[in-house]
């Protein structure tokens, strides 16, 4: 039992963080998010083809590093500390997980290469309007027609959905409910039949987008999987490595959060001393260094069971549960520490200028991704109070 | 990273479970989960009884050095251990203070001739051993210590007088670790010096504290000319402070994971009462039974992390999270039980205040962001010590 980084996670994360440091700073992601794209093409194709990120956790035969979740969640973190602006997450966290956990080992190869080489950008397009976030929400429609699939309705929230490349859209048959009839479809982006808007959003670092399938003619061969296979447990766990994924970028910017307000703090005098030395100032300070400590220790959890999820290690059983832990505990966490930074900033800290606004912003929109806390929450209520028992054991 | 422990310690914790399953029957069947804290008072008889069975299947002491007496057992063993102990329903053990603070503080700042005498009654479970840390002033502040250590020449003896107090189990240890001051006109840290003292003695009294919960765990222990033998001063005369701090370093240690299994047995309770009477159903209590869930996981990890970091045994920055976050969790548990309960919260078995478990965890639990630490205390620690932030100023 060794629950810490081996000398290789932490050469990744420390390399993670320097180039960030350089590369994703507050004037270039203020630049970034100011863009209809989103990102920074440079910069992304300075990390895909340099850095190699999007290949970490992807299988070597698909020109991927083989590298584990661990490692990924690690690079997340430092993403979400340095507020970088790019289509890895759409790419990584979720397109390319739905190719691992659903796709035939010929898709995996044909689909899953291109975005390992950074020569594409990808995203998963599976809520429309409300507030479920399970797989069984979906509610684009399908319906078989010759030699393939007509795909009607509305995605929204969709991440990088409008600067995408290749898009996996989840539907569900025509008149199907619950877990039945689902499956997931690559398409490229600019098929015909498809119509791609940007949403504006209060966060501007990642952008989000409404899908509307009109009439949207697909081929059989662009089913992920065995077309008769049902996707609902692939989706369920593609949606729980995403929301880890998510989690870990929260304790970066819970981290971010915590040391700028820390640094100003101990810049700012008031009545002759820095307010760092209030004990109101340090105790508010205590309580985020708190929440902080335990969201990555949440985080760095569910990324061990995500790594064993998808080599199919006996504690993978352990997904929904850890990544609902980490996703309630981290969304908090997050609107914790970004608020309180806020208030420790004082008047400063409500401006446009000084960066911990970007981090409120980021850690509200972030909250609500994959399922706020409460859900997360109610979701393991219902293990532990309505299953006929979870077990003793911790 | 690796989550899973190896095939020998998954064999060990079978031996554990093994043992404890053969042995916590019987006699030993009453005071499964008992005598935790808010129950220290409970069984000391049979508790006694019941660390002498433990030390005769070689498990107390388990993770002192072989040669002092103990197993050498490696970090993850000890985890092991607790768990397994806690799971079983274990009871609260007398010996810990003795097995956890005492020994450890003598093996590392004890001399040959302390270890002799003290480890082997530790090690066998039959001299059980209280702390004499607080006193009336000196809470928080530790080191405004009044009780006062003057060695008579004549009788060649310390003689010990003051007070101490929140000394749980002083009532049925036998010995009593003290610090108090030398050097009469010294302040603060100095001046220290740290005693191995026999509670059996005239020179001392010890009056029971009726607290919160009704019962009395805690004492308030009086030294009038107590008397300390020449040899039973740990280092020199001086010394007091920083081998009462090494100790203090003893206490936040593998115990914790064992700890957290007597949580997990709490939380059990509150999500079994919450099924039996239907408040599972509330989507309050539901969002706060998962929050429960979810801080008691994580504490795990943190614990987790805590003992696999920092191969030298130092304490990490996020170590010094620990005391604040089991406390406020186990206060919120204590509330989330009653809240649960409903008006049946209130209402007590017979007529004398006798609590049940569930009370007892509400109302004892108010302790637990108090002692060994206050709340905050523990935030200026994690402040000034992991955060660097500027220390409080000291008062005149």
């Amino acid at each position: 039992m060794e629950f810490a980084f081996t000398e290789e996670q932490i050469m990744i994360r420390e390399t993670a963080a320097a180039f960030l440091q350089e590369a994703s700073t507050s004037a270039a992601v203020r630049a970034a998010m100011d863009t209809e794209l989103g990102y920074d093409p440079e910069l992304w194709s300075t990390i895909s083809s340099d850095m190699f990120w999007q290949a970490i956790h992807l299988p070597e035969n698909c020109g991927g590093m083989g590298l584990g979740y661990v490692e990924l969640v690690a690079t997340l973190e430092q993403m979400g500390r340095y507020l970088l602006c790019s289509p890895f997450f759409s790419t990584v966290c979720l397109a390319a997980n739905a190719l691992l956990v659903h796709a035939s080992d010929e898709q995996q190869i044909e689909w899953l290469s291109p975005l390992a080489s950074g020569e594409k950008t990808a995203t998963l397009a599976y809520t429309s309007r409300g507030t479920d976030w399970s797989a069984e929400s979906v509610s684009v429609t399908w319906t078989p027609v010759a030699d393939g699939y007509e795909l009607n309705g509305e995605y929204r929230y969709v991440i990088d959905g409008h600067s995408a490349d290749c898009l996996i859209l989840a539907a569900r048959e025509v008149g199907s409910t619950g877990a039945d009839g689902i499956r997931l479809f690559l398409v490229d982006s600019d098929t015909e039949g498809l119509q791609r808007q940007r949403l504006g959003t209060i966060d501007e670092t990642r952008k989000q987008a409404a899908i509307c399938c009109d009439s949207l003619r697909v081929p059989v061969s662009a089913v992920l999987g065995d077309p008769a296979t049902e996707a609902c447990s692939s989706l369920s766990t593609v949606i729980d490595l995403a929301t880890i994924c998510v989690a870990a970028e929260q304790v970066g910017c819970s981290q971010q959060a915590l040391d700028s307000t820390i640094a100003y703090t101990r810049e700012r005098v008031q009545f002759g001393r820095t307010i760092a030395s209030y004990q109101a100032v340090k105790h508010k300070a205590a309580d985020m260094m708190l929440k902080v400590e335990a969201a990555r220790s949440a985080a760095y959890y569910a990324a061990c069971i995500a790594e064993e999820a998808l080599s199919g290690g006996v504690l993978g059983q352990e997904l929904a549960e850890a990544a609902s832990v980490a996703k309630a505990y981290c969304s908090d966490a997050a609107y914790f520490c970004t608020g309180t930074g806020i208030q420790l900033h004082g008047g400063v800290g409500f401006t446009w200028e000084y960066d911990i606004q970007m981090y409120f912003k980021r850690a509200r929109a972030s909250e609500a991704l994959f399922g706020a806390a409460g859900q997360h929450r109610e979701r393991l209520a219902a293990m532990l109070l309505d299953a006929p028992a979870i077990g003793g054991a911790l | 990273m690796k989550l899973e422990f190896s095939a020998a310690d998954e064999a060990f914790r079978e031996e554990v479970a093994g043992w404890m399953a053969e042995n916590l029957v019987g006699e030993f069947a009453p005071i499964r989960f008992r005598g935790g804290p808010g129950d220290e008072h409970m069984y000391v008889e049979e508790r006694i009884a019941w660390e002498q069975r433990l030390a005769a299947g070689g498990w107390t002491c388990i993770g002192w050095p072989e040669e002092c007496g103990g197993r050498g057992a490696s970090i993850e063993q000890q985890v092991i251990f607790a768990e397994e102990y806690a799971r079983a329903g274990g009871p609260g053990r007398m010996g810990h203070i003795g097995e956890g603070l005492t020994g450890p503080t003598l093996i590392a700042f004890g001399n040959e001739d302390q270890q002799a005498r003290f480890l082997p009654g530790i090690r066998a479970g039959k001299e059980f051993w209280c702390q004499g840390y607080s006193e009336p002033s000196a809470g928080s502040d530790l080191a405004n210590v009044k009780t006062k250590a003057r060695f008579d020449e004549e009788r060649g003896v310390w003689l010990i007088n003051g007070q101490k107090v929140w000394t749980s189990l002083a009532q049925d240890a036998d010995w009593c670790f003290v610090i108090a001051r030398t050097d009469p006109d010294s302040v603060a840290h100095k001046g220290l010096g740290f005693f191995l003292i026999r509670m059996d003695q005239p020179g001392i009294e010890v009056r029971p504290i009726r607290q919160i919960t009704g019962t009395s765990e805690f004492n308030e222990v009086f030294f009038d000319d107590a008397e300390c033998g020449a040899g039973d001063i740990v280092g020199a005369p001086g010394d007091g402070w920083k081998v009462a701090m090494g100790l203090l370093g003893f206490e936040r240690g593998v115990s914790t994971l064992g700890q957290q299994m007597g949580f997990q047995n709490e939380l059990n309770a509150v999500i079994a009462a919450a099924k039996d009477n239907g408040a599972a159903a509330d989507p309050l209590i539901r969002q706060r039974i998962a929050d429960a869930h979810v801080g008691l996981k994580i504490m795990r990890y943190n614990s987790l992390r805590m003992l696999s970091g920092g191969g030298d045994g130092s304490l990490q920055p996020e170590a010094t999270i620990y005391k604040l976050y089991w406390a406020s969790w186990r206060r919120n548990l204590g509330k989330l039980a009653m809240d649960v309960l409903g008006p049946e919260a209130e209402m007590l078995e017979g007529q004398g205040y006798e609590l049940g478990p569930l009370q007892t965890l509400f109302l004892f639990s108010r302790a637990d962001t108090i002692y060994g630490g206050t709340n905050q205390i523990q935030r200026n620690i994690i402040a000034e010590r992991a955060l660097g932030m500027p220390r409080e100023p000291k008062g005149n």
